[in-house]
């Protein structure tokens, strides 16, 4: 555990005792940090009063007199602060996790990519990895707002692929209207993803117990899409949608995806996707030839050996940087606060120039990143246990 | 009886090639049917694009600082926005007439970065000479003694990315060697602190770290007492850097045996000797690409200062164009720009980290 051998347990007052001394320095270092903290915090509190600063929670309730761009949730400049906060929180949270699920695939992608046997592929996978890390994460989300905002054509002659439309004003799709059907269909994807996990667990174990191969994979899938589709059609089949058409001035109706949170994803996990890549490539690497060999040896086809031997060796390796990959991915997601992104970093700011509380919005968004980074980290803690080796 | 007559038999035909041109092309691009079909896809696309790309860039772009030929049809890339505006990207807000000044204080850091990076310089002097560097470098960007002063808010662009990201280097590297050491040590007040401090840190943004230097700090100090923005900056990013530096260092002390400071101890080593002579040489080895990734990455992170009102490299691009109506549409020319300067620190620090490694390990190798 430590990099010193541990001292010898003599009960001494003496400066010549190991013990002693480890005392003096753990109470000069513990009275200096304390001394530094209480210094610190006196100066505060003695500035807050001199420069009539208010101070405290309170401003939370108060009415926040400023519109947010876009929300999942309704948001009027009426409302408080807090709702504020919320709404910044579920904007940062809504990017990290679409961020996380694009990121996992592109650069696992992109990492596999490098051990083509063509070697075009290989070589654009490299000039990918290294393009994409070798450039500041701002300077990209800046880049990509700008082809968002000012390359792109206006509203009114927008580009068109059925009833997508992609323009200055960003991206707009058809959107199913909500009825009860679709609740019915969603009670059936869960009902299916009951299924699709009790057949996995029966498959494993006839697996163990016989060693037949069942399929993991296209049969739970089937399960979970058909109790959905047979959920739905319970429900009515609803198909009403809203479709987005031109308006005078900018695409109405549908769904829609504002530029600023394109630039933030797609900057995000193309950024990200590059460090995923080599994650990926060096946990690869690190499964010795003579695996695969042995894998073929005993039979396995490709599928298998990279199932069953290759990747749950190269998962121990991966998992770890991968998760800091995932809490970087979060915090940079701080960094919307550039392109006009409401996130709960660009809340914040707004708040602290409205009120003057930097104290305490700093302390809310540094607690909301800790939450998340701690919550992340455990969870992937837990996934990494569950992949390490079994040893005694 | 039939005489059998000595017929040769046929000749084989001469084996595939497998070297030259003709054989790598073959191994490696026509293997099989797959991958003939996925070059011809990715070729296909690479040869529709490139072109495509190679004419806006090169063939049909504009060099001249011209906005009004810029705007004509066909034209491409207008690098004149770089042409124009290339002192405002590079050096900021610094006063114009004394450009030459930050020109020649880049000049000398750079000369004194590739310097650190020669083995001829790892010598005890080369300490010195960071003094020596650094101080000029501050008097000619600050000006006194026969210089017109120059406020650090005029501080702008390439010199800047320079100061923040070399000083806060050299900061944080021995910062985090002594946060690494303290989060292994037996001492359980000291391993509390550091572990504490890398986890905080490490679990908010840079940016909020940022914000706290630039909003909160002045808070903190006495009153009367004010504080440098680019000082608070580079407390800020070191800070930050030195908790994830720390956490690389840490991996390397794991990896060293037990046996070694067992063996040590017996030599009857101090504490500071063992880690000194033994632990820290084999562990520093180590980690070399780690450390060398937190440099670069340290690198990059400075261009979120700009987040904070320091017009450092990306900073300064904005304070560039932001403002002129004639230069503002060739603004994605000017990123650029500045993204082909960032790539080519980056590229050559991780290039320099290979060699690293392959020196440390000279050791090892057989």
């Amino acid at each position: 555990m430590s990099t010193s051998a541990s001292p010898p347990k003599t009960k001494s007052w003496s400066w010549r005792s190991q013990a002693f001394r480890g005392l003096v320095y753990q109470v000069l270092a513990l009275g200096l940090l304390a001394l530094g903290l209480w210094y610190l915090g006196h100066n505060t509190l003695l500035n807050m009063r001199e420069r009539g600063i208010q101070s405290g929670y309170d401003f939370l309730v108060q009415t926040a007199g400023f519109d947010i761009g876009e929300s999942l949730m309704n948001f009027d400049s009426n409302e408080s602060y807090l709702k504020a906060f919320w709404v910044g929180l579920s904007n940062t949270l809504r990017v990290a996790i679409l961020g996380i699920a694009l990121t996992t695939i592109l650069g696992t992608l992109v990492g596999v990519g490098r051990f083509s046997r063509n070697a075009l592929v290989r070589g654009l996978c490299m000039a990918y990895v290294e393009f994409f890390r070798n450039i500041p994460i701002l300077l990209q989300l800046l880049m990509w707002y700008l082809l968002f905002t000012e390359l792109l054509p206006d509203a009114q002659d927008a580009w068109q692929v059925g009833a997508v439309f992609l323009s200055k004003g960003g991206l707009s799709f058809p959107v199913p209207i909500w009825a009860d059907g679709h609740a019915w269909a969603a009670i059936g994807l869960v009902a299916g993803l009951l299924l699709a996990w009790l057949y996995r667990r029966w498959a494993v174990a006839q697996f163990e117990s016989t060693g037949r191969v069942r399929s993991m994979f296209w049969l739970p899938l089937g399960l979970l899409l058909a109790m959905g589709v047979l959920g739905w059609l319970l429900g009515g089949a609803p198909t009403a949608t809203r479709v987005p058409f031109k308006g005078e001035f900018a695409i109405e109706e549908g769904g829609s995806l504002t530029p600023e949170f394109m630039a933030v994803l797609l900057g995000l996990v193309l950024y990200t996707a590059s460090f995923v890549a080599e994650v990926v490539r060096a946990g690869i690497q690190s499964v010795p030839l003579g695996q695969s060999e042995a894998a073929a040896a005993l039979g396995l086809n490709r599928q298998q050996e990279m199932r069953l031997v290759m990747l749950p060796q190269a998962l121990r390796v991966i998992i770890p940087p991968m998760t800091n990959q995932y809490l970087n991915l979060t915090k940079n997601s701080s960094l919307a606060v550039a392109i006009g992104y409401p996130d709960v970093v660009s809340i914040a700011n707004t708040a602290i120039n409205q009120t003057g509380r930097a104290v305490e919005c700093i302390s809310i968004v540094m607690l909301i990143y800790l939450t998340t980074s701690l919550l992340t980290s455990g969870f992937m803690n837990w996934y990494n246990a569950r992949a390490a080796i079994k040893e005694r | 009886m039939a005489t059998q007559i000595f017929q040769s038999i046929a000749s084989r035909p001469a084996p595939v090639q497998t070297g030259g041109l003709l054989g790598w092309l073959r191994a490696n691009l026509f293997a099989d049917a797959r991958t003939t079909l996925s070059t011809l896809l990715v070729g296909g696309v690479l040869l529709w694009y490139l072109p495509q790309f190679l004419n806006w860039a090169l063939v049909s772009a504009y060099w001249q600082p011209n906005a009004e030929a810029c705007r004509a049809d066909g034209v491409g890339a207008c690098w004149g926005v770089v042409a124009e505006k290339y002192r405002l990207i590079i050096f900021g807000r610094y006063p114009f007439e004394e450009q030459w000044r930050p020109l020649v204080a880049t000049g000398v850091l750079l000369a004194l970065l590739v310097a650190s990076c020669t083995r001829a310089f790892w010598r005890p002097w080369l300490a010195l000479l960071w003094v020596g560097v650094l101080a000029l470098f501050f008097w000619l960007m600050l000006g006194g003694g026969g210089l017109t002063p120059v406020e650090t808010d005029r501080w702008g662009g390439l010199p800047l990315t320079l100061l923040l990201s070399t000083l806060s280097i050299a900061m944080a590297f021995p910062l985090a060697l002594l946060v690494a050491l303290g989060r292994r040590s037996n001492l359980p007040a000291i391993r509390t602190i550091c572990t504490l401090y890398v986890e905080l840190i490490r679990g908010v943004p840079l940016i909020s770290v940022l914000f706290m230097a630039s909003f909160m700090f002045p808070l903190f100090m006495p009153q009367g007492v004010k504080i440098d923005v680019l000082l608070r900056v580079l407390v800020g990013i070191t800070l930050f850097a030195a908790a994830y530096m720390a956490e690389v260092i840490r991996g390397g002390l794991q990896a060293i045996p037990k046996g070694q400071v067992e063996a040590a101890a017996s030599l009857g080593l101090s504490y500071w000797q063992t880690q000194r002579k033994i632990v820290l040489p084999q562990a520093l080895a180590m980690v070399v690409p780690g450390i060398m990734n937190n440099f670069i990455a340290i690198f990059k992170d400075t261009s979120l200062v700009t987040i904070v009102s320091l017009y450092e490299l990306t900073g300064s691009l904005g304070l560039a164009l932001n403002s002129d109506a004639d230069w503002r549409p060739f603004k994605i020319e000017g990123y650029l720009f500045i993204a082909l300067i960032y790539f080519a620190f980056c590229f050559a620090m991780s290039r320099y980290s290979l060699w690293v490694e392959r020196q440390v390990n000279q050791s090892k190798q057989r």
